[in-house]
């Protein structure tokens, strides 16, 4: 009933409204030469002109947006940082600022992925206070500061199913370079080896190239996955594949291999046996100083540290040599 | 109240104007950031390299060109007899309520998001064909068959359309002369509406080329050539998707150089789709 109401109502206004409308219409018409509206119509006047006017307006319009949105941002007064880089250092230190949150109430710490180098380069852009890297420094990126938080090793992975439990870092070098294509020439069922691999960039792959494959590159032809995860679930699908991940990542769906006898384990980083390990690192642009300094001696203190070493990494406390 | 009018006029003109610029932007932004790197490599080292190590410095894109060429021809494989057999069964054979169930379920093939797409083809397709035909699993033929029912939806839709705007009396007199429908349909409706058809064909293809992230999760992104449809392989939209994340300097720019690549191509076909979209109409 009401609705049928409400539709006569509305039809009627509708039959209504046309007339004022066009009353105003005509009346309008002969106040086209005011001077503010000739101002205004200039750019319809003579058409391809008025385009061009209108582009350039908003092409000068558009940056001073954009550089004007990030200003705004510098005015909130609560205390703030951002670190961004690494994905392997990320999920630490989100457990980081999580705890450094808890004991600084008001405070806050936002962490973001991007990758090392796009943290290396955040850190001397100032886009984060503070970039994270699972890579050493390169020559070219030294007046920035790293800061050891702790130390990660990379482990060999394979699926459960494969018997090999040991291989040695030449036979690693083999399969990885593409000269070894056959799991019968590394000791077991005739299968094409399927190599898995980081892309290009990521401070996981670099630390392996460094480390394991030296000057030997690694093939073509290995399928290329973005992220520890995804290595792990592609190795954890295929029987016949092997990959490399972060230690504190490996879990019960993939094997990690002993290098030369030597198993991967905090107790065997911590004594030096295995030497695939990498640093994670904080990078800032100068002397830390402000809450992103409080942040990271929190993250040096027992506490922050102890909290690493909960998730499976090595502390940087402990040289390793 | 002109002078009303004429303002949002303008504004709606400068509104309109800002999609545009943005197009603009991000075309000048792709081309000033790719083309140092082009220059430096050389356009044909860039274009018919086959070794891409950014970490050395080299830049080759062929084999991404090659892939990107070999799914969108599986794609099609599969797209272009499925889609033209579901849009002949939706224009001509199917009673109008099986029309209206089966219709809204082809839009929706375009409203999954590819992410679900990727997942689907990781956890079901990718062990059957290493299961089944060996190799990876994440594979050519793997994307290609994800990618053909991605493409499904823009063929049927735009073909359909095609076959709906052709003038009834092509029909009735077909069949005046004794046609069978098949007859009809094949030989008169089909070859009338062929330039829509074909259209379609291109926006799809337009689509399989663009796609990323479905291809990032099923290809596997190795960047060598590929020599099979079980092999690995990395294509243009991938290889910007993977690995721009951790990229600098000479290795961005050279990411940026392959989208000025994907870009020619994609707008390439678009301007054909086009091209052959407006034929029909004058004719």
């Amino acid at each position: 009933m009401n609705r049928n109401c409400g539709l006569r109502i509305a039809n009627c206004e509708l039959e209504k409204a046309p007339n004022p409308r066009k009353i105003r219409f005509t009346q309008n018409q002969n106040t086209q030469q005011s001077p503010f509206g000739h101002w205004i119509l200039v750019p319809g006047d003579y058409l391809g002109f008025g385009f061009l006017k209108l582009g350039i307006l908003a092409i000068l319009f558009l940056p001073l947006v954009l550089a004007t949105g990030p200003l705004m941002g510098c005015q909130r007064s609560k205390p703030e940082i951002t670190v961004a880089g690494s994905t392997s250092v990320e999920p630490f230190a989100e457990l980081l600022a999580e705890g450094y949150m808890k004991n600084h109430p008001g405070s806050n710490i936002y962490v973001q992925g991007g990758g090392s180098t796009a943290g290396i380069v955040a850190a001397r852009t100032h886009a984060a206070n503070i970039g994270m890297s699972s890579r050493s420094l390169l020559p070219d990126e030294n007046d920035l500061h790293p800061i050891t938080i702790a130390r990660d090793a990379i482990a060999v992975i394979v699926h459960p199913k494969n018997p090999l439990n040991d291989l040695p870092p030449a036979r690693i070098v083999g399969i990885f370079s593409g000269q070894i294509k056959n799991w019968k020439e590394a000791g077991w069922e005739s299968h094409p080896i399927v190599v898995v691999t980081r892309e290009e960039g990521s401070g996981t792959r670099e630390t392996f190239q460094k480390l394991v494959m030296k000057n030997e590159e690694i093939t073509l032809a290995a399928l290329v996955q973005d992220s520890n995860g995804a290595i792990r679930q592609v190795v954890s699908n295929d029987p016949h594949t092997i990959g490399y991940i972060s230690l504190g990542l490996v879990n019960e769906k993939v094997k990690a291999v002993k290098i030369s006898g030597v198993e991967p384990s905090v107790a065997n980083i911590e004594v030096g046996m295995y030497t695939l390990v990498r640093p994670f690192l904080f990078v800032f642009d100068a002397e830390p100083a402000g809450m992103a300094k409080a942040f990271l001696d929190f993250v040096l203190s027992p506490d922050g540290q102890k909290l690493l070493e909960k998730e499976g990494l090595v502390p940087a406390t402990f040289k390793v040599r | 109240m002109e002078l009303k009018e004429k303002i949002i006029g303008k504004s709606l003109l400068l509104i309109a104007l800002s999609s545009v610029m943005i197009l603009g932007l991000i075309t000048f932004f792709i081309f000033e950031q790719g083309i140092p790197l082009i220059s430096k490599v050389g356009p044909l080292n860039f274009i018919l390299g086959e070794r891409w190590v950014p970490s050395k410095g080299e830049f080759g894109i062929f084999p991404m060109i090659v892939s990107s060429f070999w799914v969108t021809a599986g794609a099609l494989a599969l797209g272009i007899p499925l889609g033209l057999a579901c849009t002949i069964f939706l224009a001509e054979w199917s009673p109008p309520s099986f029309a209206m169930v089966l219709r809204p379920a082809i839009h929706l093939l375009a409203a999954i998001p590819s992410v679900i797409y990727g997942f689907w083809g990781l956890v079901i397709l990718v062990p059957l064909v290493r299961d089944r035909l060996g190799g990876p699993g994440l594979s050519i033929l793997s994307g290609s068959l994800i990618l053909g029912f991605m493409t499904l939806p823009t063929i049927i839709s735009i073909s359909e359309d095609s076959l709906k705007a052709l003038p009834p009396t092509y029909k009735q007199g077909a069949l005046a002369l004794g046609a069978t429908h098949w007859q009809t349909i094949w030989r008169v409706l089909i070859p009338a509406a062929r330039s829509g058809i074909v259209a379609s064909i291109i926006l799809g293809m337009g689509r399989a080329v663009g796609e990323t992230m479905a291809m990032i999760m099923i290809l596997g992104n190795a960047v060598q050539m590929p020599s099979s449809f079980l092999d690995s392989a990395r294509t243009l939209t991938t290889n910007i998707g993977i690995e721009m994340g951790y990229a600098s300097g000479d290795h961005r720019q050279a990411l940026f150089a392959t989208g000025i690549v994907l870009f020619l191509i994609i707008m390439g076909l678009n301007s054909l789709a086009i091209f052959l979209s407006r034929r029909r109409m004058g004719s």
